[in-house]
Order: C-alpha cells, then sequence, then structure tokens
C-alpha cells in the first residue's frame, strides 16, 4: 500500500477552494447571463506522492468537473490548484503543456475516449507527438509494446482498433495511454463503472499494482461506495458541488458522522443476504435538488432529517466540531452504528 | 374497480383457455433466441428454464451479454426479427404464450404479464405526457374514456408516490428527474394489475439513494398486489436484498440455480465463485481483488462444452468436450458444473489471502 502522508508533509497538488460555474444563458445574439450551475463550490483537498484519494457522490454532485478542471479541460471560476507549490490556473500555454505531462487522465467511457479512426498504437504514441522529448522517434514503437504488455495485452495488437477490443480491453489502453508520459498524478475518472463486476476487478487490480510500480498518485471519482472503499486511502464524500465529509477509509466508512454520508453507505445494497433484515437503512426522501438552485444555509437539509432552523440559514463549515477527528460539514455531526 | 377487473379476468380466462390447475404462475422450459448476423448466428439463449409462483421474486443475474434481457423479451413476446425462437415454451397459467397468436397476446400482455425497462428516458414517449402514457394501456384494454383513464393515470401516479401527482399527470417526461421516470414506468407497468412483472435492471442508470427508494416501492408493491417478480440484473447486491431465489446465467445458460442465502454462503459453480470473490469487500482492504480471468465468450462462437471453462479454474479435459447438464446438489439447488463437489469444498476452506 502507499505510504500514508504523514511522512510526507508536502502534498504533490493542493486544491485550494475550486469553484466552477457554467453560465446558464438566455437568448441567441444577445445572451444575457441569467444565473449558474454551481457544479463545483468550494472545494479543497490535498494529494499527496504515492496516494489515492477518492471522490464520491451522487450524479450531478461535481465530482467529474472537479477532475476536468484540475486538468483545465474546464475553465476554473475560482479558487487555486497548487501543483507542487505552482499554481496550476496561473499557468501559461507552453507551462500548461508541460505539466499536463504529470497529470494525465482515465475517462469512464471507454468507448467513447477512443478515437474509433486510429489503431492502438497510434493511440498510445500519440502523447509522444507533442512531448517528444519522452521518447526518441525510432523508440517509440517498442515502449508502446511495453506499454501494452504491461497492462495485459498483447504487444501484437498494435495496428488493431478500438472495436476490435472488448470493454474491458479498452479500458486497458486508456491506461497504457495515460501512462505514456510517465505523469506522477494520474486522475481515475470512473474508470470502472462500465464494466462488469469480473472485468471490474482486473482493471483494479492493475490499476493497484501500477500506483505501486510507478509510484502513482490516483485522485478516484467513482458512485460506487466499494469499489472506491478498496482502492483509496483517504476519502471525500460530495454533494451539490461541495465536499460535505473528508477522512481516511476507515472514518469515512467506519466512523461516518454526516447525515448524507450516512444516508449514501446505508442506501448500498450488500452483496449478503443474511444482512437483509439486521441492517438499518435510512431511505432519503426526494432528489437531489438543483445545482443552479441550491438550497440556502446546508445544500443538504431538504433530504436530511436532522434538518433545524439553522441549517436553512447559516452553511456548516468543513470542520471536526465534536472531535471525530476528521472534519464534517453538519451541525449535528455524529457517528453511528454501522450501516455498511 | 377489482370487481371489474375480475370480470375482465373471467372473459379472458375462457377467451384464451388458461388452465387453472397449472403448477405455476409462469413456466420457461428450454428457451431458446437466436439471432443471425452476418457473422453468423448468435445464440443468445440455449435452453433457459425456470418456474414463477406468485409473491414469489426470482432474479436472473448475469454479466452483460449473458442473455438476461433477451430471454425477458422472449418471455414478453417481443423479440425483433430477425430473432427468432427456434425452441421452448413459455406457459402462462399453463398456456404457451408463444404458441398464442399475436392479437390474443396483445390482451394478455400487459393484463397479466408486464415489463419493466432499464432506461426509462428511452423507454417513454418524449411527445405525450407521462398521463397520456400511462392512460393509454389503460384505455386500449378497459375501453373506458379519456376523463376516467386520465383520473386513473393520477391515481395510479399516486400509488407508485410520486408527489404531487394531480398535478404532474400532464408533464412531460423530460420535467422528471430520473428516479420519477422510473416511478413512471413502474405505474405504467402496474396499470393491469398484472401477475407476473419482468423488471430488467430497473436501478443500474440510478444513484443509490434513489435506487434504494425503487427497490422499495417494487417490494412494497409486490406485497400489495402478491404478484411474481421476476428481476433482472447484474448487480449482487440488489440481489441479495430483495430475491428469494436465484437464476445465475453465462453464455445464455443457467450456471447454477439456488435459495438466495444457500448461493451467496456456499456457491455451487466455479463461476458464481468468481463473481463473489470480484467485488471488493470491506475485510480484504489491501489486497488484490480475484477476479474471473479472460473476456466473456462471443455468443456467435461459443466455447466447446462447458461455456465457462476457458475461464474457470476447476476445468478439466471432460469439460472442454461435455456440456455438463444441471446437476441436482441438494434438492433445493442445481449447478452445471461437473465438479461441483469440489466447488463446494473450495469455498468451505478460507479464502485463499
Amino acid at each position: 500500500m502507499p505510504a500514508a502522508s504523514q511522512q510526507q508533509p508536502e502534498p504533490l497538488l493542493r486544491v485550494e477552494n475550486l469553484v466552477k460555474w457554467f453560465p446558464i444563458t438566455q437568448g441567441i445574439v444577445f445572451q444575457r447571463h441569467i444565473g449558474d450551475v454551481k457544479a463545483v463550490d468550494g472545494v479543497s483537498f490535498e494529494l499527496y506522492p504515492g496516494e489515492t484519494v477518492g471522490l464520491v457522490g451522487e450524479s450531478g454532485c461535481g465530482k467529474s468537473t472537479v477532475a476536468r478542471t484540475l486538468l483545465r479541460l474546464e475553465e476554473y471560476t475560482g479558487g487555486a490548484a497548487y501543483y507542487k507549490g505552482q499554481d496550476i490556473f496561473k499557468l501559461g500555454g507552453s507551462e500548461m503543456r508541460k505539466l499536463r505531462r504529470n497529470i494525465q487522465i482515465i475517462f469512464q467511457d471507454p468507448y467513447a475516449s477512443l478515437d474509433p479512426r486510429m489503431t492502438v498504437g497510434d493511440i498510445v504514441m500519440e502523447p509522444w507527438e507533442i512531448h517528444s522529448d519522452v521518447v526518441p522517434k525510432d523508440k517509440r514503437r517498442t515502449r508502446a509494446q511495453e506499454l501494452l504488455e504491461r497492462v495485459g495485452l498483447n504487444p501484437d495488437y498494435l495496428n488493431r482498433y478500438p472495436h476490435q477490443f472488448s470493454g474491458g480491453q479498452r479500458q486497458r489502453i486508456g491506461v497504457a495511454r495515460a501512462l505514456a508520459l510517465n505523469p506522477e498524478i494520474i486522475i481515475c475518472d470512473e474508470p470502472v463503472s462500465a464494466l462488469d463486476v469480473s472485468v471490474q476487478a482486473q482493471v483494479m487490480n492493475l490499476l493497484e499494482e501500477l500506483q505501486g510500480e510507478f509510484n502513482l498518485s490516483y485522485i478516484f471519482i467513482a458512485h460506487d461506495l466499494s469499489v472506491v472503499r478498496h482502492i483509496s486511502d483517504r476519502v471525500g464524500v460530495m454533494y451539490l458541488g461541495k465536499i460535505i465529509e473528508i477522512g481516511d477509509e476507515h472514518q469515512i466508512y467506519e466512523e461516518a458522522t454526516h447525515p448524507y454520508t450516512q444516508a449514501l453507505l446505508s442506501a448500498v445494497p450488500l452483496p449478503d443476504p443474511t444482512k437483509r433484515e439486521t441492517r438499518d437503512r435510512i431511505i432519503l426522501e426526494g432528489d437531489l435538488p438543483s445545482p443552479s438552485n441550491p438550497p440556502s444555509g446546508c445544500n443538504f437539509r431538504t433530504r436530511c432529517w436532522k434538518a433545524e432552523e439553522r441549517c436553512a440559514e447559516e452553511e456548516p463549515e468543513l470542520i471536526d466540531r465534536f472531535g471525530h477527528g476528521h472534519p464534517s460539514a453538519c451541525f449535528f455531526a455524529e457517528e453511528r452504528a454501522a450501516v455498511l | 374497480m377489482s370487481q371489474g377487473k375480475q370480470e375482465w379476468e373471467q372473459s379472458l380466462d375462457e377467451e384464451v383457455g388458461f388452465d387453472p390447475t397449472a403448477d405455476h404462475l409462469l413456466d420457461v422450459r428450454d428457451l431458446h433466441v437466436e439471432f443471425p448476423t452476418d457473422y453468423g448466428v448468435v445464440n443468445a439463449v440455449n435452453g433457459l428454464s425456470y418456474t414463477l409462483d406468485r409473491g414469489e421474486t426470482l432474479a436472473i443475474l448475469g454479466e452483460s451479454g449473458s442473455g438476461k434481457s433477451v430471454s425477458a423479451l422472449a418471455v414478453m413476446g417481443i423479440i425483433e426479427k430477425p430473432g427468432r425462437i427456434p425452441k421452448g415454451e413459455v406457459l402462462l397459467h399453463g398456456l404457451d404464450l408463444l404458441k398464442t397468436p399475436s392479437r390474443q397476446l396483445r390482451d394478455i400482455r400487459g393484463e397479466r404479464i408486464a415489463m419493466i425497462f432499464q432506461d426509462a428516458l428511452t423507454a417513454l414517449n418524449p411527445v405525450y405526457s407521462v398521463g397520456w402514457q400511462i392512460a393509454e394501456m389503460y384505455r386500449r384494454h378497459r375501453g373506458t374514456d379519456k376523463k376516467t383513464a386520465y383520473k386513473y393515470a393520477a391515481d395510479l401516479m399516486d400509488r407508485v408516490r410520486i408527489p404531487n401527482a394531480r398535478n404532474r399527470v400532464n408533464d412531460y417526461p423530460h420535467q422528471f428527474s430520473g428516479g420519477m421516470r422510473q416511478r413512471v414506468m413502474i405505474a405504467m407497468a402496474l396499470s393491469l394489475d398484472p401477475e407476473v412483472l419482468i423488471a430488467d435492471e430497473p436501478t443500474t442508470a440510478l444513484d443509490v439513494t434513489v435506487q434504494a427508494q425503487i427497490m422499495n416501492l417494487l417490494s412494497e408493491l409486490q406485497d400489495e398486489t402478491g404478484m411474481g417478480l421476476i428481476l433482472i440484473t447484474h448487480d449482487l447486491g440488489v440481489v441479495a436484498e430483495v430475491c428469494d431465489e436465484v437464476n445465475v446465467m453465462y453464455a445464455g445458460r443457467v450456471m447454477e440455480r439456488a435459495p438466495i442465502r444457500r448461493l451467496y454462503a456456499e456457491p455451487a459453480h466455479p463461476y458464481t465463485l468468481g463473481l463473489l470473490h470480484s467485488i471488493p469487500r470491506a475485510d480484504r482492504k489491501g489486497q488484490p481483488l480475484d477476479p474471473i480471468p479472460g473476456q466473456p465468450p462471443n455468443l456467435a462462437n461459443i466455447p466447446s462444452g462447458c461455456e465457462f471453462h476457458p475461464r474457470c479454474a476447476f476445468a478439466e479435459d471432460i469439460c472442454s468436450t461435455d456440456a455438463p447438464p444441471l446437476y441436482d446438489v441438494d434438492g433445493q439447488r442445481q449447478s452445471a458444473c461437473h465438479f461441483w463437489e469440489e466447488v463446494l469444498r473450495a469455498r468451505s476452506q478460507p479464502t485463499a489471502t
């Protein structure tokens, strides 16, 4: 397992109060700005070398937007993200290009993220067209074959096209492409959610092996709580663009204090029929509120059974109020008997 | 309304000739489904058999391409050409639906057997209001006027716990959230009080908190109506939460059939064992997962003998030549593996670390 954060006080990546709003406009010629979708609204976390930070949450909570904004695939609205002390959002074009070599991404959908008209070899070698000093031209084919072999594919498949592979194999191609530039950080945006269970386990094993081998740090984004638990050292739970609780794997899964985390954990169907009757389940009422018009005060109060007047007036900060050992954005944070 | 239902049912019974003495509500026997393609015949379902009784919840568990959805379409009689059913029987109250003329089948479908699809947004028509879509089936089958049908639609939406149903009857599918759309689908399926409900991955597209709401709703409705529920899913967690009996499918065939607790406690087929080992578990954090090697087979070119043998740790020579029948394990469950006894022993040993 990757080393815990105590030995390395210097984080590789520090995200501070990241904000990404998407404007809502009206009109075709004269576009009036009538509101914002607050996809990410003040997210802070750190990533240490060799560590995996998991981000979980339901669809629409902003976890993928965090990933895309960190790579500047979306332009940020506010906040800062420091990679080794350098603010990513302040970099110019050529500096940013250099930085992307160190931060790579694996996308969710292995069908949409590989160009169907490029061969596997072209896909894996394409990063070297831009960063030509990484691998000299005459060694590229051999290096690509090594990469394919490393991710568990036949190195002779270099000339095949993506449609000739299954979902799991395609995701391996995506992994090989992300490894091509020897990055330090890989952002995994739902890398296994499109895969069947038996294949999902293969890809997760591969990611863990590679982490040890190349000393990679992962930001692992997924909605499947058990997958995130398995792979992460620390986990942040997101709701409506904010992290509402963050802690190490044990603190989140065994000692969760935020009502939303507890509800989320208790809603996960467990593959164990003997727990069917004994489990204390919390079924949340209603749906996620719209991120363009989030509730006042605490975002979660509209679905929360603990909500009081104070929750509507004041926004709870993400701090450790009662000495639980990890921060939780709830005025009434308390532990609850095991729900998972 | 219940009185009208009884009259309707009686007249239908006489018309189509259901056998009131039939052993099971639904009895599927040796079902085969195939699709001819340019690359050869794809054998999606190869000899599926199961029975379903009133109030029972049966799971059909399998990964993509195992034939679980296609088998449901075949039971509903909605396999589209060029797909065909070369062999098999689907007995509802003893009546073979595969031999029933399509006009008669239209009366049975919805009335006796209904289905919920995975993706509610594509299954609903975007240009009609949800009230119209729910009411349509009621109008067609019961011949009521528009006003009564709309009122009934609102009642149904209330029953599936859509808040403020009366004001939302005239809303369109895009105005509903994913969970609410799935409730609309359930309302449609329940509009004629079917005896059998087939739910094809009803919660796969939904978030966990909403998934829990929908699964709760389905089991409450089942308690109310006593219908038989067939749940088609790939999710071992969902199955463990709600089902009584499980059929594990692989490459179009049942690998193992067992009561729910036995299946999870001591699987008798290597594929089931592999699936259970593939799920991340809290007590095994920090250790690599134990996945099934290889890929699921191409259905146009299914391996000889046992379909699973190229990926199986227990495989021996006989597995590549002789397809195992469903061996009886202990009277309650069956396993399609020549070496099921060894699989049982492997499970009872402490899992490898």
